[in-house]
């Protein structure tokens, strides 16, 4: 249970909701809206934050590359569009498309990481930045027609943010709601979430997945016994940008808005601050622990608006978020080192 | 051919902008003038990236800091409603101590994530960022009383986003003027940055110089010469930190305005774009190789714009084209290095 003992980040995230639920008495919202739309928050964030698993588990690193897997679910989600598709039909259509599309930019994006071994994060940070004005020019240039998806005045080029309402808004969120009292729970959304944990899970449980968990520890001893390393490394790299699409759609239906342009750029840092705070290391982290950290930490943002509001600072939620968030990440560079020099004494 | 290798994007840079200023189609009156403006703001900058460079830390992103130390002394100083003059050197006194301890700090820190330094700079950026507007935005009217009630904004707290610094702009005003392209300059801002550029050829060729390289070359080899590995790694850090927030501080003189949350943004990115256009790898870079880049760089990135403009109709992909290019830079820079670090392995 090494792996499961609680660390400063958590230390400090629990004290720090306690604080605000404690706070969030004074004000006047009830527990029970913030648990109803913390389950929202939670699956809409999940996906993202699942997504990074099989890229930690192979040691290819925390995929702050996010945006690509990002932006080919936002093309599927536009493709859908343009062809006016609604509800299920548009969702699992957008879904597949933008699998499809992640399958290729997965694959390119594995060609890069393979040549850098160790190198990932940074690699993958800056070609994340870096394709954001590539899918800029795309937005931008594409053949759209439809009206709603464009610019209203010119009608040239897509718009920042796409309203969903008429399309696939909130299907999954809606799907099988039960309501106990006031208490509404979004059990299509949350089993829908589970499932793909599940698929996460069985897949590390698989040969492939097996033999990745042995790269992770040691690359050495398992190119030595005639594995293709880089085979593997590309196919979690794929799996992990797959999801990362679909993670992109389940966020838009959620919030109603398709974020294009500069929405996905600075994605990925809550998504591994949120695994962190599960309690991910470097080179293993679990299932349970993507969905423990997401929940805790969407939740703890959750609650920090109406209290920042409270106190007339509405700023204030914002930039804890962005400090709690960066803090981690630092955290965990600073204290992996340690525990690589501690082995190697 | 290997030895031009390292210039393939300097090359690129040349022809593409070539072929930008004949699309943009403008003066050149006005691409020189500009040049001055920003030779001026960011040379600095790209000065400040050299010696972490040369003690093997790679690119400091981390340079926001030094950029948000200069922010802190000029808000203070503009506050207190100094008299330019007297502002100015404050200031500058100022933003060295808060720099000095500030790139401690930093120092520490990347210390302790060796093997990491680059993308854990680039979050301690982010980190500095946030706190820097917790305090301002947050800090200011409530805990901290501020000198003059008119920096704050209309609701007594947090200070305005932006600040009059035009009494910093005049300050050289009428000495020694020249005429660049269709801007009258002052020599002053180009004596410095030839002074401090003086200053860092003088510090690579010193003792210091030596220790910093030996270390970039061999850390385990320098601790066992005797070097004390850490504290150099420190000193290089701070030495950058405090040059970028005399960088800062030409910056905001030049402009005339301070844009408090945002003037300190971006500057990391674009700098170590620059610096890589100029030849240098993420091993080694001299001033040369800093004066060369800020030109081709920044002549690319006035014209873009306006090419854009003038081909599509659309500035907006002239902007995309360039930040593309700022983070593409990086990428490509980040390919290139590591993987020639794995061939001579």
């Amino acid at each position: 249970m090494k792996n499961n003992r609680i660390q400063a980040p958590q230390i400090i995230i629990l004290s720090y909701l306690i604080l605000l639920a404690i706070s969030l008495k004074f004000v006047d919202i009830s527990y029970i809206d913030i648990i109803n739309e913390s389950l929202v928050k939670w699956v809409m964030n999940g996906v993202l934050v699942l997504s990074l698993i099989p890229m930690i588990n192979v040691g290819a690193g925390r995929n702050f590359g996010l945006p690509i897997g990002i932006s080919a679910g936002l093309i599927g989600m536009c493709i859908v569009l343009e062809f006016k598709l609604q509800g299920f039909t548009g969702l699992l259509l957008a879904m597949i498309l933008g699998g499809i599309i992640a399958v290729f930019f997965g694959y390119v994006y594995s060609i890069i990481l393979n040549r850098l071994k160790g190198n990932e994060e940074i690699i993958g940070t800056f070609a994340g930045f870096s394709f954001i004005p590539i899918m800029n020019f795309f937005w931008t240039l594409a053949p759209f027609k439809n009206r709603q998806m464009l610019y209203p005045v010119g009608g040239k080029g897509l718009r920042p943010k796409i309203n969903l309402e008429n399309y696939f808004g909130g299907v999954l969120d809606n799907l099988l709601q039960v309501n106990i009292g006031k208490l509404t729970i979004p059990l299509g959304l949350i089993i829908f979430f589970l499932l793909l944990g599940i698929i996460v899970y069985t897949f590390q449980k698989t040969r492939i997945g097996i033999t990745m968990e042995a790269i992770a520890e040691n690359e050495t001893f398992v190119k030595l016994s005639g594995i293709n390393i880089n085979k593997y490394r590309s196919i979690a790299i794929i799996f992990s940008t797959v999801l990362a699409s679909i993670g992109i759609i389940v966020y838009s239906q959620s919030y109603g808005f398709i974020h294009l342009y500069d929405g996905p750029f600075m994605m990925a840092f809550p998504a591994v601050s949120a695994i962190l705070i599960g309690g991910a290391t470097r080179n293993k982290a679990t299932v349970f622990q993507a969905l423990f950290g997401t929940y805790l930490y969407q939740t703890t943002f959750l609650i920090s608006v109406p209290v920042a509001n409270a106190l007339l600072i509405p700023e204030m939620s914002e930039i804890i978020r962005m400090i709690v968030t960066n803090g981690i990440i630092l955290y965990a560079f600073l204290y992996e080192r340690r525990v690589k020099v501690d082995e190697k004494v | 051919m290997r030895k031009y290798k390292a210039y393939y994007v300097t090359f690129f840079f040349l022809i593409a902008s070539a072929i930008g200023i004949s699309l943009a189609g403008v003066s050149s009156d006005f691409i020189l003038g500009e040049l001055y403006a920003r030779f001026v703001r960011n040379s600095i900058f790209l000065l400040a990236l050299i010696l972490p460079i040369m003690a093997g830390m790679g690119i400091n992103f981390s340079i926001t800091i030094g950029a948000i130390a200069a922010q802190i002394a000029m808000v203070i100083v503009i506050d207190m409603q100094l008299n330019p003059v007297l502002g100015f050197v404050v200031t500058i006194i100022l933003s060295i101590l808060l720099s000095v301890i500030l790139g401690n700090v930093i120092g520490y820190l990347l210390n302790k994530a060796k093997g990491k330094e680059m993308i854990a700079s680039m979050v301690i950026g982010f980190l500095g960022t946030s706190i820097f507007q917790l305090v301002f935005m947050v800090g200011y009217g409530t805990v901290i009383k501020p000198f003059n009630e008119d920096t704050l904004l209309t609701r007594g707290i947090g200070i305005k986003s932006m600040l009059d610094a035009s009494a910093f702009k005049n300050i050289y005003k009428g000495i020694l003027t020249i005429k660049v392209g269709d801007v009258y300059g002052s020599l002053i801002p180009i004596f410095m940055v030839l002074i401090v550029g003086l200053f860092v050829y003088f510090i690579t060729k010193s003792k210091l110089g030596h220790h910093i390289r030996a270390v970039g070359t061999d850390m385990a080899l320098s601790e066992k010469l005797g070097i004390n590995v850490d504290r150099i790694r420190r000193t290089s850090i701070v030495l950058s930190t405090v040059l970028a927030s005399l960088s800062q501080i030409m910056f905001v003189q030049n402009l005339g305005i301070l844009n408090v949350y945002t003037g300190h943004l971006n500057i990391d990115i674009f700098s170590a774009a620059a610096l890589l256009v100029g030849g240098a790898t993420l091993k080694r870079a001299t001033i040369k190789n800093a004066f060369l880049g800020l030109i081709l760089f920044h002549t690319l990135f006035i014209v873009s714009p306006l090419a854009g403009q003038n081909v599509f109709q659309n500035a907006a992909l002239g902007e995309y084209f360039r930040s593309f290019l700022a983070y593409g830079t990086i990428v490509f820079a980040l390919v290139m290095n590591l993987r020639y670090q794995d061939d001579e392995i």
